[in-house]
């Protein structure tokens, strides 16, 4: 980072010079402002509230939402969901985007420009599509799993309950090592080559390289590919919404806590109470981000 | 003088393994494409089966309901131009801002960003939709604008990359020559930026075109809705009484619909490549 | 105060300010024009002209439009399809959320019409005279679009419920065509036995067939008096007798759980794993148009009765009602009129495989004459009027059936999954619904 130069202008000015990269935030912060923080204010509101949906007339309530929220089994059974979820399905999917980048990365794959293409075509399939064509393959009747067990004798059934985490994460994780594989590579992309020339006269073997080189210049990309991964874990709503039609009595209206306040939301007009979860929600997401960040900072960023 | 070591055909090989893992649902999608519906749901799913229909499905996908599959394309593409287009300009300039200018607060800055991007979007999507809906915007283009500018990781990139590929010393002497700041940052900062801007336009650009959420509920006019808000009205209209299924025009749908991102990734990788590599050899 | 400390206190500023401005227009006033309700009235908005926007997902609505503006010159309609089913109600309902938005004239399955009248959303339509037209329909969808006093809509189009099975599955297995519904299980028994690969049916939970086959058994659980008395009873005499039967097929795993309207659902009913499908009226149309693997195979019976003694229930078939925020109620109404009992409009709407609930056009010889080649030549519609006029009266659903039916899936759905007791899960689904209204302003006996 620059440092202060340390010529005779007084700090005043400098501190003056810095201001102006408002300039440059503001547009930027007026959005965010419109769209996440008005949004926001109003979803504490309402959360503070409850409105009956057919009746009209709005009671202020004051914490009771957040009371009921803290007891209720249907809630903390999808949080605890999406915990599994993040705990085993984030590792799996940035451990094979990691593969994925240093595979290609070490100019010992044929063909690195293809599979780089190929491994990323997923993220540009949108979640309606990918679910479509998941949905299809975890047929037990006429799918590929079908055919699967026949082949290998097994009797898997992917939309069973046993099955349906497990079936979701395959289908995030299918989409998203792309996005991640190449956010990783841009990051190995910026190592200079005089690091990896000067490792070779050392001596060092492939492997060496990899841990003394590539894996610190990751650190910062792994870090934020973490946060943004469990933020998405915490909101999963899409795949498991969208596969729903096909097992609605397996995946409930609360299998997520997104889609529980989706479902209090627009299918029950609970409006007061979705907000509730949502902040709610939102701390505890925040919350996890921020350590993950600090710890990954402390770390050297 | 080191020796390069040869490719492998074994990491080559295992890696062809995950190649099959992620085209075989796309694969899936191309030969479905060429069915009609009636031999959907008749031939198995993993094969070819009846007449082929890929040319029939593709003119059907176009002309149904008077073309309006034309017109959502459209409207895809302006919510990309509009939103991604608008999402990297802002992230540029507030990513540069961020890494180029230490004033107060700026840590806070992001840390308010990420933290509001943790509260759940679908819960935010009423208070979203109600307050849109006073100033009039739902069922607008803006509805779906607004919201696709705000890229945080757009601007997580550019601030990191700022930090590195802007040097202070470079801004200094421009402003000693007497530039002001918007100068220095649309002459100087943005031709170093452009990989990384590129990087950016390319995750804003997926991430708009892909965008199903906020649509859904903001847009009630079909005539208005994206690509993915269309094929889902498609995919829901061959559900119970009086249903007029479409599975055929759901699947072509599908497959024209990743083809522009396909290409444009292809397009963009060029650009985003060669910056990148330009002071590291590799290949 | 430093610069930035300012800005912090500018933005939370405009979002406290923001958040309190809409607190005052969230519940905003239907904007909607009360129109001066008499017949006179629709004809002189007709003769007036004007514009309204129709949203429905009849797939024949657009062509309806378009008829109606041809004989109307001076009223353009706008014909918007915003979704099937669920996403079409989230539409509406955001749109009387806000206030504004919304349709003039909304398609509104009969299930969720109580919920849009007893919220006060919809018009009434008693005062333009519309009364007259009750016998032109059947007795059960006239009493659909009847909520309390109130008359919402005319009825589009009516389901009642028949058999559909496959003709070779039961040739094949030597199945006769049962009658009861204990002949229904013994066959599903034979018929399993006989080829474990095949079942009778396929129900892995579905609201909507429930409640009408509940309906069909006598069973009445859901009961509104006035605005806000509500009672519900999933274990009445009826209810029970439905799940004597049903806890048969479902514990004994006689029907498979294949999801509806999916795409291994087709499949299956295409090569006779699932060897009859009980639906409304409606169900030929979704055998011709997606299972033509079948095509030739399919016939059409009466529903088995639990005494033998003919009687059925509706399952789906909707109406259009005008939305109070129109601003032109007088008009839409007239639309609805004119589509729902226009001879010309219900024509187009019969050509695209709809089934009526006009009297007059069930009773057509030329319409229960037809023979369908994909029944195998069979007449259908004989079967199919017939069972329209033996739908059990009474029925009712519930101010919040849109929210029933979604939530059904948490609730008496687990009983599909693990194979168990019906009733347990019945149980389950009248707490949850009870819970909720009382908490929605209703006052809820639970049985």
């Amino acid at each position: 980072m620059a440092s202060t130069p340390t010529t005779g202008r007084p700090r005043g000015s400098r501190r003056r010079l810095d201001r102006r990269g408002w300039i440059f935030v503001a547009p930027f912060l007026v959005v965010f402002a419109l769209t996440f923080l008005a949004p926001i204010g109003y979803a504490v509101q309402l959360s503070l509230f409850q409105e009956q949906a057919f009746f009209g007339g709005t009671t202020f309530v004051g914490v009771d939402n957040y009371v009921e929220l803290f007891a209720d089994s249907r809630f903390w059974s999808g949080f605890l969901r999406v915990m599994v979820f993040l705990a085993v399905q984030v590792p799996i999917m940035l451990a094979l985007a990691l593969v994925a980048a240093l595979a290609i990365d070490s100019a010992r794959l044929h063909a690195a420009g293809f599979f780089r293409i190929v491994i990323f075509l997923p993220y540009a399939v949108p979640a309606v599509v990918a679910t479509l064509m998941w949905g299809y393959m975890y047929g037990t009747n006429f799918g590929l799993a079908a055919d699967l067990n026949d082949l290998f004798g097994t009797a898997i059934r992917p939309l069973s309950l046993n099955w349906a985490l497990a079936s979701i994460g395959n289908i995030v994780t299918w989409e998203f090592v792309g996005y991640n594989m190449i956010i990783f590579y841009s990051a190995l992309r910026v190592v200079s080559n005089e690091l990896y020339e000067a490792a070779a006269i050392d001596g060092a073997g492939a492997f060496r390289t990899i841990v003394s080189i590539k894996l610190p210049a990751l650190r910062g990309a792994i870090v934020i590919a973490t946060i943004f991964s469990i933020i998405g874990s915490f909101q999963l709503f899409n795949e498991p919404n969208i596969l729903r039609g096909l097992i609605p009595t397996v995946l409930t209206t609360d299998y997520t806590p997104n889609m529980y306040a989706f479902y209090l939301s627009f299918g029950g007009q609970q409006y007061n109470y979705a907000a509730t979860v949502a902040i709610v929600m939102g701390v505890i997401t925040a919350v996890i981000a921020y350590v993950v960040q600090l710890r990954g900072a402390r770390k050297g960023m | 003088m080191h020796r390069m070591p040869g490719k492998s055909r074994v990491l080559t090989a295992v890696a062809s393994l995950y190649l099959v893992y992620t085209l075989l649902p796309l694969v899936w999608l191309l030969i479905n494409a060429t069915k009609s519906q009636a031999a959907l749901f008749a031939t198995p799913g993993l094969w070819f089966g009846g007449p082929f229909s890929l040319f029939a499905n593709i003119g059907e996908t176009f002309t149904y309901d008077n073309g309006i599959f034309l017109r959502w394309l459209g409207n895809t593409l302006l919510y990309v131009v509009l939103g991604a287009g608008g999402a990297t300009l802002l992230a540029t300039a507030a990513g540069y801002g961020l890494a180029k200018y230490r004033f107060s607060g700026r840590r806070a800055v992001f840390a308010v960003i990420l933290g509001a991007i943790a509260i759940p979007g679908t819960a935010l999507a009423v208070p979203t939709f109600l307050m849109f809906s006073a100033m009039g915007l739902t069922n607008t283009p803006w509805a779906v604008i607004i919201p696709s500018l705000v890229s945080p990781f757009g601007l997580y990139l550019i601030w990191v990359y700022a930090t590195d590929a802007v040097p202070d010393e470079l801004v200094e002497s421009a402003r000693i020559d007497g530039a002001g700041e918007i100068r220095i940052f649309f002459s100087v900062a943005l031709r170093l930026l452009v990989p990384g801007i590129v990087t950016v336009a390319l995750f804003a650009v997926v991430s708009t075109w892909n965008n199903y959420f906020l649509p859904l509920v903001m847009i009630n006019d079909p005539g208005w809705y994206p690509l993915t808000v269309g094929l889902n009205q498609w995919s829901g209209q061959g559900r119970g009484a009086g249903a007029e299924p479409i599975y055929h025009l759901v699947i072509t749908g599908s497959l024209l619909t990743i083809i522009p991102l396909i290409a444009a990734f292809l397009l963009l990788q060029r650009f985003w490549q060669s910056g990148l590599s330009a002071g590291s050899v590799k290949q | 105060m430093t610069r930035t400390r300012r800005r912090g206190t500018v933005a939370a500023a405009v979002a406290t300010s923001l958040a309190l401005l809409l607190a005052g227009c969230s519940s905003a006033e239907d904007s909607g024009s009360g129109g001066d309700a008499s017949p006179e009235a629709l004809d002189a908005a007709l003769e007036k002209g004007g514009t309204i926007t129709y949203w429905s997902w009849t797939p024949s609505g657009k062509e309806q439009a378009a008829a109606f503006e041809k004989a109307y010159p001076k009223v353009k309609v706008e014909f918007v399809n915003v979704g099937t089913g669920e996403e079409h109600y989230t539409a509406v309902q955001n749109a009387i959320k806000a206030g504004r938005g919304g349709p003039d004239v909304a398609q509104i399955e009969y299930r969720a019409l109580p919920q849009f009248a007893l919220q006060g959303s919809l018009v009434d339509l008693t005062g333009y005279g519309l009364e007259d037209l009750k016998d032109d329909y059947t007795t059960s969808t006239w009493e659909s679009v009847h909520v309390g006093d109130g008359l919402y809509g005319l009825p589009q189009d009516s389901g009642p419920m028949a058999m559909f099975y496959n003709k070779e599955v039961f040739t094949t297995y030597g199945i006769e065509v049962p009658k009861t519904w204990d002949e229904y299980v013994a066959a599903a028994q034979k018929l399993h036995t006989a080829d474990p690969t095949k079942y009778i049916a396929s129900d892995a939970g579905d609201p909507g067939f429930t409640t009408s086959l509940i309906w069909q058994a006598g069973g009445r659980p859901f009961r509104t008096e006035g605005e806000r008395d509500v009672t519900i009873d999933l274990q009445d005499e009826g209810t029970k007798k439905w799940t004597a039967v049903w806890n048969k097929l479902v514990e004994g795993k006689l029907v498979t759980n294949i999801t509806g309207w999916t795409d291994e659902w087709y499949r299956a009913l295409g090569d006779g794993t699932i060897a009859t499908v009980t639906a409304g009226a409606w169900m030929p149309g979704i055998l011709m148009e997606s299972v033509q693997a079948a095509s030739g195979k399919w016939a059409v019976a009466p529903i088995p009765t639990y005494d033998g003694k003919p009687t059925t229930a509706e399952h789906g078939g909707s109406t259009e009602s005008v939305l109070k925020q129109s601003d032109n109620p007088d008009l839409a109404a007239a639309f609805v009129r004119w589509l729902n009992n226009d001879q010309a409009s219900i024509d187009v709407f019969l050509e695209s495989g709809g089934f009526p609930a006009t009297t007059a056009d069930l009773e057509s010889s030329k319409f229960r004459e037809f023979s369908s080649p994909y029944f195998g030549g069979q007449k259908i519609n004989e079967v199919l009027t017939t069972a329209a006029t033996q739908v059990s009266s009474g029925w009712e659903y519930l101010p919040y059936q849109l929210y029933a039916e979604t939530i059904f899936y948490d609730t008496a759905g687990q009983s599909y999954v693990n194979n168990s007791d019906i009733n347990a899960g019945l149980r389950t689904w009248q707490d949850a619904l009870v819970q909720y209204g009382n908490q929605q302003g209703f006052t809820v006996n639970g049985g």
